[in-house]
């Protein structure tokens, strides 16, 4: 009778610990902002590469949604989707694009939007790279889609396509 | 002219040791955050664009007075709990904090037990 209860214990642990196991391996180990999503964006002051006009989060509290957008004009990928952004603005009055130009020269930032287009209500300096992690951003292009109180509704990582276009369209409408 | 020279040796030792200080413990603030563009990489071991701008706002934290704690929490804030190596206690992970103490003990039990055993075997 003990030592079936010691065979059972010892069973048991062996069960628990190979079901720890696998669970581990079975657990995505990459990065991914869903625990961010529902967060505040809180405690920003920005200056324009304009000018020395500043924004802060009470400037986006006036629009009913906010797409904030990391940009450089020497990221290629920025360049691919910057032709989204611009389609996002125009088709689309409830929203309003902020940029922030990260890591970079306002020269070069100025004749990449002389170029592409600007899309942005507001371009913001971030020249070194400090109010990136402010937005918890880990590389460009990265956004975030914000409503008026602030709120994170999405974080793309990556380059906007039509496809991630199409899905801001339905957030925000 | 003497006292003077000891006033400014005091002040030059003084500022060296308080650099030293701050640095140490950077660095160890650095060992516990993760890199994310490099994963497997804490942000001390990394050159990545993104681990040397995560240095220059640890940096700033530090210099305005912040504890590590509260450093840790602010970037938890930002990229969630997967930023650092050492996870806070919660619900999801009380085991992996908790199951090290319990086969210790478990362990302890049972050698007890057999030690008891043994003892009483050779008793009898």
């Amino acid at each position: 009778m003990k030592n079936k209860f010691s065979k059972i214990i010892i069973f048991g642990f062996v069960i628990s610990f190979l079901s720890i196991f696998w669970l581990g391996l079975k657990k995505d180990n990459s990065y991914n902002t869903k625990d961010l999503i529902g967060g505040k964006i809180t405690n920003f002051q920005l200056r324009s590469i304009y000018n020395s006009d500043l924004i802060t989060e009470e400037n986006l509290k006036k629009n009913q949604f906010t797409l904030i957008n990391f940009f450089a004009s020497w990221c290629a990928p920025c360049r691919l989707e910057h032709k989204y952004l611009v389609k996002l603005v125009n088709q689309k009055k409830n929203i309003k694009i902020l940029g922030i130009n990260f890591k970079d020269k306002k020269n070069n930032a100025k004749t990449f939007l002389n170029e592409l287009g600007d899309p942005y209500y507001f371009v913001a300096e971030d020249t070194d790279g400090k109010a990136s992690i402010l937005f918890g951003i880990y590389g460009i292009p990265e956004s975030i889609l914000i409503d008026k109180e602030l709120t994170v509704i999405k974080k793309i990582i990556g380059p906007i396509d039509q496809e991630k276009l199409e899905e801001i369209f339905r957030l925000i409408k | 002219m003497i006292l003077r020279k000891i006033i400014i040796l005091y002040f030059l030792l003084f500022t060296c040791l308080q650099s030293k200080e701050v640095k140490i413990d950077l660095i160890e603030i650095y060992k516990n955050l993760r890199c994310l563009v490099c994963q497997g990489q804490s942000v001390a071991d990394s050159n990545s664009d993104f681990a040397s701008t995560i240095k220059l706002v640890v940096e700033d934290q530090v210099k305005e007075g912040k504890t590590k704690e509260e450093i840790y929490d602010f970037l938890i804030s930002k990229y969630g709990e997967w930023i650092v190596y050492q996870p806070s206690l919660n619900k999801n992970n009380f085991l992996l904090w908790f199951l090290p103490y319990l086969i210790l003990v478990f362990g302890g039990l049972i050698i007890f037990f057999i030690i008891r055993k043994s003892k009483h075997n050779k008793a009898n």
